[in-house]
């Protein structure tokens, strides 16, 4: 955050428009969290439908949620799935990045568009796309044709988040590793590799993040196994389950952001000293 | 390849060819087979399917290329209503949330102190949770006896509640609220690296703090526009998820009809056509877009 210092380093020329801005921060992200909080309400509401006013405090939907094989089913295939779509997302993008950033070749302005397309292609289309490849190839739909279309849509993020990061360290390094007498493999290996691992593991976790939650092109590439958003949607249907997939969502969201706030301290720590 | 060429040629210090060579090729033979196989192909695939007459027989056998799904859709007026008005909506909602997203950014950037990284995880926090849900909340905002006709009520603003939900107006308003926190993203990015020597001299030399915004942090967080607009157009251009949730039958979009060809009526060659349709459609705005805006400079940072 180098571009916070001249703010705290000169008297501020913007007082009242600081102030402006600060307030309509809070207030879209007011605007944000309205629902989510009204959502989280309703997980422990003991009315079935979700409309005001409310009846009373229950803890029923949770106890019932950990009582549903199929949705905590269709969590650890989400799970699953988004730990596959993210290793292989990963280790492409770094693949992607390494010869974009670091090799000279004549196809590397098509590499780079390629890397990208997905970005730019709506995720309906690309669905449909793969839907009709493996239909024609007779591959039965399930979480590895999810998997394969969720590192599809992962790629372009993983590829900038490492290209990055390789961009931003000069070669001299390599160069130096291999007048050392290192050979190119183990100078990858032991000098871009470490070098590119916190930029490595925040695709991973990134390619994680867009799998786990990501339905539309999932609906398409689901074969008889859910993963937890097709789930979610075909359940939305019943009244009378949607308290308890709120909760369910409502449990995600707190052990995600746990996630995250503790992914985010150990960030720090390994990147502070560099 | 020049420096295996250079190498090969004076003979390198003891290695006959580029060490590298061989790195190169494991790197680039995975990733182009993986790109073409589960990007190229199937888009080919679907090109090619919306040229077949229908889905009989065997799926890869040859068969007489027809225009007729291309034809049916010129002649559907309703199709192409529904593409413009897809696109349409996607610009309104894509120039939207970036507009809204700005002042955040900025704010982020220059403005927060040392809470900056604070303030951007709890904007983020939001968008870490079930998009199908944040969606379904909506449902809680918008419904006849949901929040806003609630407080509208309880202001004495309306006598009746209002029809919110279940049309175009609730798809619009869902989706700015969801990608609000999203279009922020390149827009930080791209002022994170403006120079902060670049406000002290336009200060230094007398500029207005409006004329420092508008002559030096916007022109120069302006990839970081473009790319919010884009990254916000383009999915919701193709959106199908939300209108099936908060947008009822009055508020379909382009990706419903071929989500519905594909997956109900089972009309895969015109559902193909029409998403062959819709991909020439996006790469062109993108292109256009991308020539007003070279994003290769913000790569070359």
């Amino acid at each position: 955050m180098t571009a916070l210092s001249p703010s705290r380093r000169r008297p501020r020329p913007l007082g009242a428009a600081s102030r402006r801005l600060r307030g309509y921060y809070w207030l879209i992200l007011a605007l944000l969290y309205l629902p989510i909080v009204l959502l989280a309400v309703f997980s422990f509401n003991s009315n079935t439908t979700l409309s005001f006013p409310l009846k009373g405090f229950t803890l029923q939907w949770y106890e019932r949620l950990f009582a549903s094989p199929n949705l905590i089913g269709a969590i650890g295939r989400s799970a699953v799935v988004a730990l596959g779509a993210g290793a292989v997302a990963t280790a492409l993008g770094t693949m992607i990045a390494l010869l974009l950033a670091r090799f000279d070749f004549r196809w590397k302005g098509m590499l780079t568009s390629l890397a990208i397309l997905p970005l730019l292609i709506p995720y309906f289309i690309l669905g449909v796309a793969l839907l009709i490849l493996f239909r024609a190839t007779d591959i039965t739909l399930g979480l590895p044709t999810i998997a394969i279309g969720h590192a599809v849509i992962a790629l372009p993020y993983t590829t900038l988040i490492v290209l990055a990061r390789l961009l931003g360290f000069d070669r001299q390094l390599e160069e130096a590793s291999m007048d050392l007498g290192a050979t190119y493999p183990a100078t990858l290996r032991l000098v871009l590799l470490p070098i590119a691992a916190p930029a490595i593991a925040s695709a991973f976790i990134t390619a994680f993040t867009v799998s786990f939650d990501e339905f539309a092109l999932a609906l398409f590439l689901a074969g008889r196994d859910p993963t937890f958003p097709v789930y979610l949607y075909g359940q939305l249907r019943f009244t009378s389950t949607i308290p308890i997939l709120v909760a369910a969502v409502v449990l995600l969201m707190t052990v995600s952001l746990a996630l995250i706030l503790v992914a985010d301290r150990i960030r720090r720590r390994l990147i502070s000293p560099a | 390849m020049t420096t295996a060429g250079d190498t090969l040629r004076t003979g390198g210090a003891g290695r006959s060819i580029d060490p590298r060579r061989r790195t190169f090729w494991f790197l680039s033979l995975p990733a182009a087979a993986a790109l073409l196989a589960f990007l190229i192909l199937p888009l080919l695939f679907m090109v090619a399917l919306s040229f077949r007459p229908d889905l009989s027989g065997q799926f890869l056998a040859p068969f007489s290329p027809t225009l007729e799904h291309y034809e049916k859709v010129a002649a559907t007026g309703s199709y192409w209503n529904l593409l413009f008005l897809s696109t349409l909506i996607a610009f309104g909602v894509a120039a939207a949330a970036t507009l809204a997203a700005y002042p955040l950014a900025y704010f982020l950037a220059f403005r927060a102190g040392r809470r900056a990284g604070l303030y951007l995880i709890l904007l983020l926090v939001p968008f870490w949770t079930s998009y199908l849900l944040r969606v379904m909340a909506w449902r809680l905002m918008l419904d006849n006896s949901g929040v806003v006709n609630s407080v509208l009520d309880a202001l004495g603003l309306i006598d009746e509640p209002l029809d919110l939900l279940y049309n175009r107006f609730a798809v619009v308003v869902t989706l700015i609220y969801v990608w609000i926190p999203f279009a922020m993203l390149p827009m930080l990015a791209a002022m994170g690296r403006i120079d902060a020597r670049l406000h002290e001299a336009a200060a230094d030399l007398y500029a207005t703090p409006w004329q420092q915004l508008r002559r030096v942090t916007i022109p120069l967080s302006l990839p970081g526009v473009v790319a919010a607009f884009f990254m916000v157009f383009i999915p919701t251009v193709g959106e199908y998820v939300t209108p099936l949730l908060v947008g009822g039958a009055q508020g379909s979009m382009y990706g419903n009809i071929v989500q519905a060809f594909f997956i109900q009526a089972a009309n895969w060659p015109l559902g193909s056509a029409l998403s062959v349709i819709m991909l020439g459609v996006t790469l062109a705005l993108v292109f256009v877009g991308l020539r007003v805006v070279q994003p290769r400079r913000l790569l070359a940072q």
